[in-house]
């Protein structure tokens, strides 16, 4: 028996009283005709289209360039809520970053018995190559987007840290220009806190953490893997807001240790390097020989302390599935605090005991692969056929090391657009946290991922997922 | 500004001109091919092919030489380089790889321009088609006003550079070849399917009333090869490409401090044409001025791709 999942808009009520922070928008909803809603989606998906926000699909060839489907319901933050989730994500970015710097020096948490080494030492995130070398300012995960769930008004969780190259900012500002165009009423009943700073507070973060020696006016570029590349679109997107280059492999050379980009009129010395390359593919001198993304010498010249790299080389062991049912101790540690938000209950097949818990429970639980990603190498048991359970059995009694297992949490629904009218659909959340030698910030936004499809719990974007826009409150509507 | 972008935004450049060029072409061949009687008709669309050099390319399909077959050819077949939607794509492609130094309206222009075309297959009949190379011009005329309204900066004139050099080559390619067709010997000049043909060269360069405002004469193949050569009045003739060329250079070498070989060779160029007689060039050989016109043009572009080190 699935408990009722809470609902953003409505709260656990049939559906007549919506909370009280949101009666506007209820109101909106049930007076703003369907087809006119409708309209208006399909005005915005079609503006997409001709800006080409695409998102590529690996190895789906039909869909070479799709959209992500946008619906014209936003998610709405009150300023209150907003206020305790931000003080819960600056203490888990902070701890990031400071565990990042003592894994790569000093590694007291291992020390201290509350991280088993071979978690770290052996785990394919880690980097052996950059021990010893901190980055500018101590500063790892400059950019983190942190996925999170919500199953009631106060009960956020961790689903999971993205500290390497987060995505999706781009829909986020994209999705917000969309509505302002669509929906102006609705800003006009609500003081929505504006998002378009994050270009000025991003290129303000990457500035911040030039090397010393780079001079006043640091040259910043962006790393794409190129025009194929699945977020091809948000890197270029990124260029253009923060006024930088957008830059290949190709384009760049490490001469006697410094990093200079290739140019019209000669070589220009770059300081700061926004990369959406994996490390993997970085350098081939260091990692992947065979990457044509790298470019040879690069970890040598960041060595140097001759260039920035953001986010660092190293930051996917902080973010790796394996380490994250570790989170709570490990935030613990170094915010001598009591972790604000909390992670989903996780056990750990590697460990026997837990591993005969989930085998036992396979048809309740979500069981995820360490290394994956984008919703790929997932079990959701209480979705999946007979068989799928099966293959799953035999691959968690093959590797067990390799999984790791988690209740079905009742994720809150948010209205969104059907077919058969408005009607409730479950959400994720993704913030953005930039953290500079300026601070850490957070811009009043970020990417709501919304599973299209009834009872879905799976919302990314890579299994047809779609998009909406998130408002946060300037106050906290009509409930303050 | 990376030497890859300069590149990627004169091929972007170029191609756009070039998929516009041969819309227009494929506009005035179905227009001389409803007026002319058949086997004429025919001969219009192997002409068509011979402008744009691709006329091996298509026997080497195999297709019949039919209007429709070779109308495909020239705006959908996507195996033919040179075709609309080739060069759309390739734009495109460019397009994306340079995303950063292009306004929003202008990607979304080559964007639009290209769904139009793309996925189809056959233009349909004479109207659709006829339909088709219009909303492909509108698109890219659309790209070219998007292209005024960017910040005056490298990109722009790289972008412009591009074009006007592919500008250059089309009008060269487009009056040699159809010179040549229209003077066959023995034919008596001033006939009426002869003016059908001249009106021809003249709508591909959208040079009909520039004619008229010019000459106030009948089409005399004399003037119009004049006008497509060395009238600066009209924008797609040799003079005023070679004049917009030598001014793009100008002011690149303003904005990046240097100029070089791509300089001199296009000033040399725009130098010798304000000399030029059209009495010489017929004199001494139009199809042997133009071919060596068009050989400039290609040098001139190795030029300008090794002075921006994209070479």
């Amino acid at each position: 028996m699935k408990p009722k999942a809470f609902d953003e808009i409505w709260g656990k009520s049939s559906g007549d009283v919506p909370r009280a922070a949101f009666a506007s928008l209820a109101r909106w909803m049930g007076n703003t005709p369907l087809h006119e809603l409708e309209r208006r989606q399909q005005s915005a998906e079609a503006t997409f289209r001709q800006l080409g926000i695409t998102f590529a699909v690996y190895g789906d060839d039909d869909a070479a360039e799709r959209i992500i489907p946008f619906d014209i319901v936003p998610r709405v933050f009150t300023a209150s809520e907003w206020s305790r989730l931000s003080a819960g994500l600056v203490q888990r970015v902070e701890a990031i970053n400071a565990f990042l710097t003592d894994i790569y020096s000093d590694r007291k948490i291992i020390a201290e018995g509350l991280l088993p080494p071979d978690i770290v030492l052996t785990n394919p995130q880690f980097r052996p190559e950059i021990v010893g070398s901190a980055p500018p300012h101590n500063i790892w995960s400059h950019i983190s987007g942190i996925d999170l769930v919500r199953t009631g008004p106060d009960d956020f969780w961790v689903l999971e840290d993205n500290a390497r190259t987060p995505s999706g900012v781009s829909y986020m500002l994209e999705n917000r220009e969309a509505m302002l165009r669509l929906c102006p009423e609705l800003f006009r009943q609500y003081k929505v806190r504006p998002v378009d700073s994050y270009g000025d507070m991003l290129l303000e973060t990457l500035r911040s953490v030039a090397p010393i020696g780079a001079g006043s006016d640091p040259v910043c570029v962006i790393l794409t893997p190129g025009r194929f590349n699945s977020a091809y679109y948000e890197h270029s997107f990124l260029a253009d807001s923060l006024g930088i280059e957008l830059v290949e492999a190709a384009d760049l050379e490490v001469d006697d240790d410094f990093v200079w980009m290739r140019t019209i009129s000669g070589r220009v010395r770059v300081d700061v390097i926004y990369r959406r390359v994996d490390d993997d593919y970085i350098d081939p001198l260091v990692f992947k020989p065979d990457s044509m993304l790298g470019v040879p010498g690069l970890i040598a010249a960041y060595r140097a302390g001759h260039v920035a790299i953001v986010n660092a080389p190293g930051t996917g062991i902080a973010d790796d599935k394996a380490i994250y049912s570790y989170m709570p101790e490990i935030v613990k540690f170094y915010a001598d605090a009591e972790p604000l938000l909390p992670i989903v209950e996780t056990w750990r097949c590697r460990e026997p005991q837990a591993l005969k818990y989930v085998l036992d429970r396979l048809p309740e639980l979500v069981v995820k692969l360490v290394d994956g990603s984008g919703g790929y190498g997932m079990l959701v048991g209480p979705t999946a056929s007979k068989a799928e359970i099966e293959i799953f059995r035999a691959a968690l009694i093959a590797e067990p090391h390799r999984y790791i297992a988690q209740p079905t949490l009742a994720l809150s629904t948010v209205p969104t657009l059907t077919d058969n009218g408005i009607s409730p659909r479950h959400v994720d959340f993704r913030p953005f946290v930039l953290t500079g030698t300026n601070g850490v910030k957070i811009v009043p936004g970020g990417l709501t991922r919304v599973a299209l499809k009834e009872g879905s719990l799976v919302v990314n974007s890579s299994q047809g997922g779609g998009t909406k826009d998130s408002f946060v409150l300037a106050d906290d509507g009509e409930a303050g | 500004m990376l030497s890859r972008t300069a590149a990627s935004l004169y091929w972007m450049g170029r191609y756009v001109e070039r998929a516009e060029f041969t819309a227009r072409l494929v506009e005035a061949t179905v227009r001389l091919d409803a007026l002319s009687s058949s086997p004429a008709g025919e001969a219009a669309w192997a002409s068509a092919l011979m402008v744009i050099d691709s006329d091996t390319e298509f026997a080497a399909t195999g297709e019949k030489l039919t209007p429709r077959n070779v109308a495909r050819f020239l705006t959908l077949s996507t195996t033919h380089s040179g075709s609309v939607v080739s060069c759309l794509d390739k734009a495109r492609d460019n397009a994306k790889a340079v995303r950063t130094a292009l306004t929003r309206e202008a990607w979304a222009t080559i964007n639009r321009a290209w769904l139009l075309f793309h996925g189809r297959t056959s233009p349909g009949d004479t109207q659709a088609t006829l339909n088709l190379v219009n909303e492909a011009q509108a698109e890219t005329r659309g790209f070219e006003g998007a292209i005024g309204r960017m910040m005056r900066n490298p990109s722009s004139w790289f972008i412009r550079l591009g074009a006007t050099m592919e500008r250059a080559d089309n009008t060269a390619r487009l009056l040699d070849v159809k010179y040549h067709i229209l003077l066959p010997e023995g034919e008596n000049v001033g006939g009426t399917v002869d003016r059908d043909q001249w009106t021809t060269i003249l709508q591909t360069v959208s040079a009909v009333n520039a004619y008229r405002w010019l000459y106030r004469d009948g089409l005399k193949p004399w003037f119009v090869t004049e006008l497509l050569i060395l009238r600066r009045e009209l924008p797609r003739s040799l003079a005023a490409s070679a004049e917009e060329v030598v001014q793009h250079l100008n002011a690149l070498g303003k904005q990046t401090g240097f100029q070089g070989e791509a300089d001199r060779l296009a000033r040399l160029r725009h130098a010798r044409l304000g000399l030029t007689k059209v009495s010489t060039i017929v004199g001494d050989g139009l199809h042997e001025y133009l071919e060596n016109f068009i050989d400039e043009n290609a040098a001139l572009s190795k030029a300008i791709a090794r002075q921006f080190r994209f070479d």
